[in-house]
């Protein structure tokens, strides 16, 4: 790259940047400290003379004791990586054998098929949730997992389908005719060869659509309604707020862990979900 | 091992492209065929067709005596090597070429031995416990090979197995091809644009073109007696010089007319022209046909040129020259003193002098 | 080599019937969950969604039909025309913003420095996090009585009493415009890098050479390469934001009096919080026109650049 003399890179890149990375991850900071702070700190106003934003000397455990004691939050978390991990399952499994046919085989309305998953890929939640939620009820499934994890495949699918459609388009196809001729079926070969070296992009997938589901609110919070069935995004928001009053330590205790598990599969994988997100915008 | 026949075989794409025209062919037991033509020719969709990679349109392909039309690739008994090797990156050499055999279900022992054989044949038993891409482009070729060889087919194919590997190495993989099957004696398809590949490694050879197989035989045979102008042109390197010209019949010897050029044809090539007085034609004659004039060639069958590039090869040298519209390549002595712009008589080889009917193009 | 003829394929007379050999069945097996899924949880809440707005139902009374009744009744509540402008105004401020700053951004890291994949690994997170819990933190940040941001402007002196920023329905707006671009630069900017990347530095140098400004290599040069990772990230995101839902519901739930409401969250309050089962379908729907448009530019446009 051509680069000039340090203060403009400093004028030009590094102050933007720390200005950039500050205002992205401060609420993030907001929210451990407002976990860590004790009550009589929390809720003093912000003008009062001893308001001290940024930091507290007196650290607490209280609103995560709050969280596990008073609220079912051990359950939602439960119930959030269950129904995320089976979901994903369900949408890798569907998606790579629909990516598969796809990108890899010949056959009638292929190009009709695929534009039409690719439609369905940007159908949004908030379309259809009043509708799904009477098919969810009179299939008997409300405040079920199985209400989210059929259909968070919904939107998941058509996701996984799109990535993996590219990864296999890039995989030559005389892997797959050599080992036909090596005398496996074309289901064999699909197995034994092509998904093995698709792995990096069943993992993108996976993750990908682990954190989506890990994300998403609508569906649950119309589907599900007892508070032991929700999921975490669900439960914060319905269990920790009474009419006008707001619980604010444990809401953020609950948003920071939360927030864990996918920060934790994000922080393993970071180069698997970024070209899962860079894979999905690909025309 | 069996002969592979492919009886009036047509392939057409989304029923316009018309890729394979009526291939008529019999590939005998043990026989090294190498299919040649430029890209587009259709070879390599033959090729796929006897693989099964591809659906046949209409005609037979037989393996032994068996019709393989509606036969899975799985199930022809065949090998393979691809252009790109097609190596499953994943697995190490020694399950690259225990692959085949574990579809067809080899007891362990067996396969272990085959691949050991296969690796000591080939030179690559150190490689064994390598992934594909810690290897050179050599190594990934020999591996390719012995993932073939390990299943003892009936049939080898080749599509282009040399064309990735630079040209020394091409030509140290031709010879071991060729000493390979004379060990395996396994019947051979190959298919290349390489010419010198093809007269170098085949038994015989099948000259494609838009789908149509232009002539069949022994490589010399083609470069001899090629069928028509497209084989003649095809075969051989430097490729063989071509004028237009016009026929006519005086003083009892029928002669071929062209711009800066006017040669008497020798006696059985005119008699096989007979009375076609007047008519247009091609004469071809090869770079190595052409020579320096000396007082012993007879006037007939020279003609003057002027020098436009000089390639020194050492062991020859090759003149671009040019008469009049028509330009000549010569491959002389390399003891020839010549210069740019010199003007030079150059003789043709009487007896190396081929003719093609201007319409069909077919030899004369 | 002598023929070990232990393989008894050879002589296998006759091929299996073998269905999945054959690519058309095969691809129908392969796509058979995919379409049984997406057939029972899209296509056919679809309909039952379009024959839902049709009728008067309501949560536990089966209704009869009303034709279009549902959308006149949507057409003439104001709530709905605001909500239907806030969606617009919504999406079309932040889509601005998210494509400009995600831009600068992605340029920013289109360097080497040190710490570069930490960096990117944190710019990031508030994509991933889950966007509910993360709009918490917002919405605590921006607590009238307790508000950080209150106490940082009044500090440096740019105010001098408490802003109520969600009590009011233009500052309510603003900060739900805000919290959706912080959610969605990073996107916007790791997508864009990642089309940045593909761009030979080549060509910045041979521009360079041909005596081109900063800016003029920018433009004349990066930008036109970009464009196509440009327009696909900016319809998804059109079309995520125009059907977002989860962020207003937490930042005020549609208020203060109606006044942030987006096609979503206002759906969402008749449908399922007034249990008007049919009017809710039929503002869910309403989105249906244009998220149906966009779709159709996304795929001319993709059509248009694999054909050229």
């Amino acid at each position: 790259m051509i680069e000039g003399a340090a203060w403009r890179r400093w004028v030009f890149y590094n102050i933007p940047l720390i200005l950039f990375v500050f205002i992205l991850l401060f609420p993030f900071y907001w929210m451990i400290i407002t976990t860590f702070r004790p009550d009589g700190e929390l809720y003093r106003p912000w003008n009062a003379a001893n308001y001290q934003p940024f930091w507290t000397n007196n650290p607490t455990l209280d609103h995560i004791l709050y969280l596990f004691e008073e609220t079912s939050f051990e359950r939602w978390m439960v119930n959030t990586m269950v129904i995320a991990a089976v979901s994903t399952v369900i949408s890798l499994f569907c998606g790579v054998f629909a990516g598969y046919a796809l990108a890899r085989l010949n056959f009638p309305y292929a190009g009709g098929l695929g534009t039409a998953i690719f439609v369905t890929y940007l159908v949004p939640q908030t379309l259809l949730f009043i509708p799904l939620a009477e098919i969810i009820r009179s299939f008997r499934l409300g405040d079920t997992p199985w209400s989210l994890i059929l259909t968070y495949p919904t939107f998941l699918i058509p996701f996984c389908t799109w990535l993996m459609m590219g990864y296999f388009k890039a995989i030559p196809k005389e892997l797959e005719e050599c080992a036909r001729i090596d005398g496996a079926s074309r289901f064999k070969a699909m197995i034994y060869i092509i998904l093995p070296v698709a792995v990096p992009g069943i993992m993108s997938a996976g993750i990908f659509a682990f954190t989506l589901s890990w994300n998403e609110f609508i569906y649950a919070l119309v589907f599900l309604s007892s508070p032991e069935q929700k999921t975490v995004p669900v439960g914060v928001t319905s269990e920790l707020i009474r009419g006008d009053v707001f619980f604010w330590g444990p809401l953020m205790a609950g948003a920071l862990l939360g927030s864990i598990p996918v920060a934790i599969v994000y922080s393993f994988f970071v180069e698997h979900y970024v070209s899962g997100l860079t894979g999905s915008v690909k025309g | 091992m069996a002969l592979v026949s492919i009886r009036n075989v047509n392939k057409v794409y989304d029923g316009n492209v018309h890729a394979v025209k009526n291939v008529d062919l019999e590939i005998r037991d043990k026989e090294f065929m190498v299919f040649v033509g430029p890209s587009g020719c259709g070879k390599t969709t033959t090729l796929r067709m006897v693989a099964g990679l591809e659906s046949i349109t209409s005609g037979d392909i037989l393996i032994g005596d068996t019709v393989v039309n509606q036969l899975p690739p799985m199930d022809r008994d065949i090998a393979m090597v691809f252009q790109n090797y097609a190596l499953y990156p994943h697995m190490s050499v020694f399950h690259n070429m225990a692959f085949g055999l574990k579809m067809r279900k080899f007891d362990k022992a067996e396969i272990d031995k085959r691949v050991r054989d296969a690796a000591a044949i080939l030179g690559i038993e150190d490689l064994l416990a390598r992934k594909p891409r810690q290897l050179s482009g050599g190594q990934r070729q020999r591996v390719a090979l012995g993932r073939a060889i390990v299943r003892h087919p009936q049939v080898f194919l080749f599509d282009e197995p040399l064309s990735n590997l630079d040209a020394k190495l091409r030509v140290q993989m031709r010879v071991e091809l060729k000493k390979l099957h004379e060990r395996l004696g396994t019947t051979a398809i190959y298919v290349t644009h390489d010419q010198v590949e093809a007269m170098t490694l085949g038994d015989r050879v099948v000259v494609m073109k838009d789908g149509v197989v232009q002539q069949v035989g022994e490589p010399l045979e083609l470069y001899n007696t090629p069928a028509n102008r497209f084989v003649a042109g095809f075969i051989g390197s430097p490729a063989m010089n071509f004028a237009e010209v016009t026929l006519s019949a005086s003083g009892g010897k029928v002669w071929a007319e062209a711009p800066g050029l006017k040669i008497g044809l020798p006696e059985p090539v005119a008699r096989r022209v007979g009375s076609r007085n007047g008519t247009k034609a091609t004469v071809g004659v090869r770079p190595e046909d052409l020579h320096v004039a000396g007082p012993a060639d007879p006037a007939e069958l020279c003609f003057d040129v002027e020098v436009e590039v000089i390639e020194q090869l050492g062991s020859e040298i090759v003149l671009d020259t040019r008469a009049a519209s028509n330009a000549f390549v010569a491959s002389v002595e390399p003891t020839l003193r010549v210069r740019m712009h010199d003007r030079l008589r150059l003789a043709i080889n009487p007896n190396r002098l081929h003719l093609f009917d201007a319409a069909t193009e077919a030899a004369i | 080599m002598a023929v070990t003829a232990v393989s008894g394929v050879a002589n296998r007379p006759i091929p299996r019937l073998r269905r999945l050999e054959d690519e058309r069945w095969l691809a129908l097996t392969l796509l058979a969950p995919t379409a049984i899924l997406l057939g029972l949880f899209i296509a056919y809440p679809f309909f039952e969604g379009v024959l839902l707005s049709l009728t008067n139902t309501r949560v536990g009374i089966e209704g009869g039909f009303v034709g279009l009744k549902n959308f006149e009744k949507v057409w003439n509540d104001s709530i709905f025309r605001t909500a239907v402008w806030n969606t617009f105004w919504y999406t079309g401020v932040t889509t601005v913003f998210k494509l400009a700053l995600g831009l600068w951004l992605a340029i920013l890291l289109n360097r080497h420095f040190r710490g570069k994949a930490l960096v990117r690994a944190f710019i990031l997170l508030p994509f991933i996090i889950p966007t509910v819990l993360s709009t918490f933190a917002w919405k605590w940040m921006f607590d009238p009585t307790f508000s950080v941001i209150n106490w940082t402007l009044f500090q440096l002196g740019f105010i001098t009493k408490r802003i109520n920023w969600l009590g009011d329905p233009d500052l309510a707006m603003a900060s739900i415009i805000v919290v959706n671009i912080w959610r969605g630069v990073p996107f916007f900017a790791i997508s864009l890098l990642a089309g940045l990347q593909t761009i030979s530095p080549e060509l910045q140098e041979a521009a360079a050479i041909d005596g081109a400004r900063p800016w003029q290599r920018f433009w004349y040069v990066t930008w036109p390469l970009l464009l196509p990772v440009t327009m696909v990230v900016v319809l998804f995101s059109v079309i995520q934001t125009f059907a977002d839902f989860q962020l207003v519901y937490v930042m005020t739930g549609g208020g203060p009096a109606n006044a942030t409401h987006l096609f979503a969250t206002y759906a969402y309050q008749i449908g399922i919080g007034t249990g008007l089962l049919s009017e809710g379908a039929a503002i869910s729907l309403a989105m249906f026109p244009f998220l149906f448009l966009i779709v159709v530019v996304q795929l001319l446009y993709i059509r248009r650049v694999e054909t050229r």
